[in-house]
């Protein structure tokens, strides 16, 4: 068996199995590499230049997360040179386009005050569907990047919002890419891709079509992979509401049974939002269309709030004492009179286990019979 | 599953048949199109439709409707023929392989290829590929199973993958996806009218006496019940008096919605637990305004065999109450006093007195759910089962005929007929309907219609079309797509102002008692 291979980072040795990045290697050591662009579980692209360390005997910084790991190499990962060059990137992308976010003129020091600030609300001024959960934001606090002698960019494009789902603002991209790599590695639906060149370089779907007349099937894998307000749900846009106001209680999702790890984002009684859960399968934070747009329901009006009995051929509303009283009345007086086989229970794929267990128990122990079954055929 | 879903991308060969698995399980799909365009994997696709998966595919195999048997007897033909069999693992882990070989001996492609219409030589080539494979994993769906030789199906998919050594092998198995978030739990809950909890047989005399004394009764019924197809029909018949469905819209659901229809409205007395006044709902005697997923503490079992918590995000509308209260205070105004404080104490009660959830507890959940079978609280959990050896001892080769399905095209009924799901809708619409972003996407039924097909009844994308079969008529838009193979038109069932369900047979599999909702025979004409 070959040795085990080490690399030094920040003069400890470590060990690297074949293939992993100096990214890859110091994540499973605990020690933190900023990273932007970098979307794990798709190959690095290494465009956002944030993950940036040092090499020795390598003239240029490196990205981390393209870099893979060789034996004996030396790296350390933070130095001024490495926060000055960090600094300046953020600066770049800070002016690359729509990042009005007060990060400029704030002098906070950390990410928490910033964040703490931010749910303390904002005096005018439109904000952004990101503010308070943008990774460059949190980034630029961190780093005290303040574009202040660059020039802003004035490509402005205007918001595409011709779908029920998604907005695109393309003027707060930065070019990450991360939504290409989620749309083309982890969901593999291919709908959108880098288009045009230069300073003319923006993410397109089909031709540069909007994403409803491409092959987008509306998954919402960008959005969650978005680091900045470039594309945000729609039913979140434009509310004024923070994103991190909102309360997060992990569940599972309601439709088909893969059965994904899902965050319910809770405002004032209602979900706003649902995102997938990063860290665990079956989902590792991939959603589909439904999982991720499709919870109107739980909020909609035509919710049953009352029991009904029907009187004749027309419902009217009942108290709970007298509709469990009838329905124990009349199956009682049914199994009486023909038996408990004259009796059925539906129960159903759609609630929990503790449910059906006790479903089926009342069927058997006491109903008395065994006619229970669900739409598992259906 | 035999196999978790992760297990996908460690396939080398991905047989999927009867799933139309990017719509209906579009995040277990990318595991699927990764194994693929990432890993190397070759995919094959059996399927009626041109569906998106067939986009990754190396071969699609395009069988007429009802006709896997037939299929997958011919790819066992050619796989025995050529010697391209794991002779290891038949002979140590199997029996009945004499059998299964006398059967598929008349199953040569030729033969096949004149009941399926897939050419021969593809066949052939797609077993020297499944066969071929260090791990090959079946995926299927109700593509499969909705058939009236829907038992034959997966028996002979799972004959297909013991001859190649492919269960209890990592990245193989023959792996059901399951079509509803709980379908899994509600069966191993002995939701189900001939088991209890973790299959445990109610006609076995020691499970129904255990059962009897942890429940506190004197007996409990030893005799399977109705399905709840068998239900319908006895309520049809008038010996079926009383009904009390949670959670279920079979007025949409059911085959054959007039049949079903007039069934529930010949009860006696019909209670509806639901979130919503469904199409079923309306029909009751007594509603019970039931909670949402996202109001509700629990666990959901996914089709992976993976337990996972459900945790109450929101406040229940008005007076809505938790389904698990609702029926224990019915069970206690009955006579039968059903105290719990909490789905968690349901929990240990189910751990108490189920092998294969044994294991679980909430604790355990927090962070990860686990796969049953969980046999102690400190037990893994089970990934991947039959691994060293069947759960119950060699696996069986079944010796299967293929049947044809319960109806076929004719004169006066010339078009075959199949029905499914839409991406951006889900089952009867009770959920997907309320959004109007979804509806926006997927806003009325149609009828997938192969070109020539339209072509020949003069049909243009987004005419209105008359839909009928034996049973019943709807009017529908026309939907001219490449997705459809000439001869053979789709309907998605959700919609109940023009629900497939009119239209399909409910003529059942004599085991699994499913309906063969994947085909009928219907006329189209131009409305």
């Amino acid at each position: 068996m070959d040795a085990n291979q080490f690399i030094v980072m920040n003069g400890k040795e470590l060990v690297f199995e074949p293939g992993e990045t100096i990214l890859d290697v110091a994540r499973r050591n605990g020690i933190d590499i900023p990273t932007l662009c970098y979307l794990k579980g798709a190959s690095p692209t290494g465009a956002c230049r944030i993950c940036l360390v040092e090499v020795e005997g390598a003239r240029n910084l490196v990205a981390s997360c393209a870099t893979p790991a060789a034996a004996n190499m030396v790296v350390r990962t933070e130095s001024p040179r490495i926060r000055e060059a960090r600094r300046l990137n953020l600066e770049l992308l800070l002016a690359s386009g729509r990042h009005n976010c007060l990060v400029q003129e704030m002098d906070l020091e950390s990410w928490a005050d910033f964040q703490l600030k931010a749910m303390k609300g904002q005096d005018g001024g439109e904000l952004c569907p990101a503010y308070g959960e943008c990774r460059l934001q949190e980034l630029a606090v961190k780093y005290q990047a303040r574009p202040k002698g660059l020039p802003p960019t004035d490509t402005v494009y205007p918001v595409e919002d011709v779908n029920p789902f998604i907005v695109r603002d393309f003027s707060r991209c930065i070019l990450c890419g991360r939504c290409v790599q989620a749309c083309n590695e982890i969901q593999v639906n291919n709908a959108i891709s880098y288009g045009y060149r230069g300073a003319q370089s923006k993410i397109v779907a089909k031709g540069d079509l909007p994403l409803v007349n491409s092959d987008c099937v509306f998954c919402g894998e960008c959005v969650q992979a978005c680091p900045v307000g470039a594309l945000v749900p729609k039913a979140d846009y434009g509310t004024g509401r923070l994103p991190l106001e909102a309360r997060k209680v992990r569940t599972t999702c309601p439709y088909c049974g893969v059965g994904c790890q899902i965050r319910l984002h809770v405002d004032d009684g209602k979900i706003v939002r649902v995102t997938g859960v990063q860290e665990v399968g079956p989902n590792y934070g991939s959603l589909c269309v439904k999982g991720r747009f499709g919870h109107d329901f739980v909020n909609h009006p035509d919710r049953l709030k009352k029991p009904l009995i029907k009187d004749g051929d027309r419902f009217r509303e009942a108290t709970w004492d007298e509709a469990l009283d009838l329905v124990a009345r009349r199956l009682g007086e049914i199994k009486e009179q023909a038996g408990p086989d004259a009796l059925g229970l539906f129960t159903s794929a759609r609630i929990t286990n503790e449910e059906n267990y006790l479903a089926q128990k009342f069927a058997r122990a006491v109903l008395g019979t065994n006619n229970v079954d669900h739409c598992a055929r259906l | 599953m035999t196999n978790p879903i992760k297990d996908i991308e460690k396939a080398r060969v991905i047989l999927i048949t009867g799933s139309n698995t990017t719509e209906n399980h579009p995040v277990l799909s990318s595991y699927v199109k990764r194994a693929v365009t990432r890993y190397g994997a070759k995919l094959i696709v059996a399927d009626p439709r041109k569906i998106r998966i067939v986009r990754f595919a190396d071969i699609w195999l395009r069988q007429n409707l009802g006709t896997d048997v037939a299929w997958i007897n011919g790819m066992m033909h050619v796989i025995i023929r050529e010697g391209l069999y794991d002779e290891e693992y038949v002979n140590t882990r199997t029996v009945g392989l004499e059998d299964l070989k006398k059967t598929v001996e008349k199953y040569t492609p030729e033969y096949v290829e004149k009941i399926t219409g897939i050419p021969a030589d593809q066949l052939t080539e797609a077993a020297r590929m499944y066969a071929g494979a260090e791990a090959a994993s079946i995926l299927y769906a109700m593509g499969i199973t909705q058939h009236i030789s829907g038992t034959d199906n997966v028996k002979s998919l799972a004959n297909l993958a013991m001859l190649c050594g492919n269960v209890g092998v990592e990245g193989g198995g023959v792996n059901p996806l399951r079509g509803q978030n709980n379908v899994q739990g509600a069966c191993d809950m002995g939701g189900l009218p001939n088991v209890y909890t973790g299959y445990q047989k109610v006609d076995d005399l020691a499970a129904n006496t255990r059962m009897a004394k942890a429940w506190g009764v004197k007996d409990l019924p030893g005799k399977p019940g109705l399905t709840a197809t068998e239900m319908i029909q006895k309520a049809h018949e008038g010996e079926l008096k009383a009904l009390y469905i949670i959670g279920e819209n079979p007025m949409v659901s059911d085959p054959d919605l007039n049949h079903a229809e007039k069934s529930l409205r010949n009860l006696e007395f019909l209670v509806v637990q639901d979130i919503f006044l469904t199409e079923t709902a309306r029909e009751a005697d007594v509603v019970l305004p039931s909670v949402s997923y996202a109001e509700k503490d629990g666990t959901f079992t996914n089709t992976e065999r993976k337990v996972q918590r459900v945790r109450k995000a929101l406040d229940p509308p008005g007076e809505a109450r938790q389904d698990w209260r609702i029926i224990a205070e019915i069970s206690t105004r009955m006579g039968y006093a059903m105290e719990y404080e909490s789905p968690e104490a349901v929990m240990e009660e189910i751990a108490e007195l189920t092998p294969s959830y044994c294991g679980i507890h909430y604790d355990r959940l927090e962070t990860d759910g686990i796969h049953w079978p969980c046999t102690g609280s400190d037990h893994p959990g089970t990934p991947c089962l039959h691994m060293d050896r069947f759960t119950c001892g060699l696996g069986v080769f079944h010796a299967i005929e293929y049947r044809e399905p319960d109806e076929l095209p004719d004169g006066e009924y010339p078009l075959f007929l199949t029905t499914g799901r839409v991406m951006y809708q889900y089952h009867t619409g009770t959920m997907t309907m309320k959004s109007d972003g979804l509806n926006e996407l997927a806003p009325r039924c149609f009828l997938e219609i192969s070109p020539q097909d339209a072509s020949r009844y003069r049909l243009e994308d987004g005419d209105r079309v008359k839909v009928a079969s034996r049973r019943g008529e709807i009017e529908v838009r026309a939907k001219i797509s490449e997705k459809a193979v000439e001869g053979t038109v789709f309907l998605p069932f959700h919609y109940a102002a023009a629900a497939a369900n009119r239209l399909t047979n409910a003529a059942l599999d004599p085991t699994a008692k499913i309906p063969e909702y994947k085909v009928c025979a219907v006329r189209i004409e131009k409305g």
